[in-house]
């Protein structure tokens, strides 16, 4: 299992940038934290997420 | 801890505030009330009318840069502490110079976009740094929403994380000033735990 947001997920085996579109993240607003290392923008693609992995995913909205 | 221990490490941290809009000028004062010694503070826009309803500035400022606004006003508090002001924009390539040696930076930039890079370059770029950003303080509504979170393992997020200007154009002070209160008090906190 793959916990995203402290949530169980079916996603071991799924690139990064394909579990977040699933999930509806807009890419451009987000930052990715997986096994507490930050990803990366360029490397959405290249992961490939493994059975344990830790993904936390935080979505901004503007103001400030 | 005692006062004066605190007064004593305050006036030898140093942060970086990222957007001296509502958020940062707010957190920006508070900081310097606070004794808080060495700020960099780094806007690349102007004072505009539309911006007294929740920013530190005032109508004498109006066309004036914001970081030299600020600078002026922070002078007028604690003329004893350090402040280092850039007009510029910030962007993925400038993010490592602006804040390496920064333990704290404050995001407090205007748009989503900007602020995920921002959080996400200075993570990447800058081991030594703790970010605390801003996220969902423009609206109306409960006080209470508004709340401080680890979200990453140096990244602590203060908002209700879902107004956004997206979805309103009522940007009102008190939930600003709210937010900015969080965030300048999470780098205090910061600070004295010795992060």
């Amino acid at each position: 299992m793959v916990i995203v947001n402290g949530e169980a997920k079916d996603a071991a085996g799924k690139s990064l940038k394909q579990l977040l579109d699933e999930e509806g993240y807009e890419l451009s607003r987000i930052v990715v934290e997986r096994n507490l290392e930050i990803v990366p923008k360029e490397s959405y693609d290249t992961i490939i997420i493994e059975d344990n992995d830790s993904i936390e995913v935080l979505s901004f909205v503007g103001g400030g | 801890m005692k006062k004066e221990e605190i007064k004593e490490i305050l006036s030898k941290s140093k942060v970086a505030v990222a957007g001296l809009g509502g958020l940062g000028s707010n957190i920006a004062v508070m900081l310097a009330r606070s004794g808080v010694g060495h700020l960099r503070l780094i806007d690349f826009d102007v004072v505009e009318e539309s911006n007294l309803n929740r920013q530190a500035y005032s109508l004498s400022d109006i066309g004036k840069p914001k970081a030299g606004a600020l600078l002026e006003i922070l002078n007028g508090i604690n003329p004893k502490a350090e402040y280092e002001i850039f007009q510029l924009k910030i962007t993925p390539d400038n993010v490592e110079e602006l804040f390496r040696g920064f333990p704290v930076v404050c995001e407090a930039l205007d748009s989503a976009q900007e602020k995920a890079m921002l959080v996400r370059e200075v993570l990447l770029k800058c081991p030594g740094a703790t970010v605390v950003s801003g996220n969902g303080m423009v609206g109306f509504g409960a006080a209470n929403e508004i709340v401080t979170e680890q979200k990453m393992k140096r990244l602590y997020v203060c908002g209700d994380f879902k107004t956004g200007i997206e979805d309103t154009d009522v940007i009102l002070a008190p939930r600003v000033m709210i937010c900015a209160g969080h965030q300048a008090n999470k780098a205090i906190e910061l600070i004295l735990e010795g992060k």
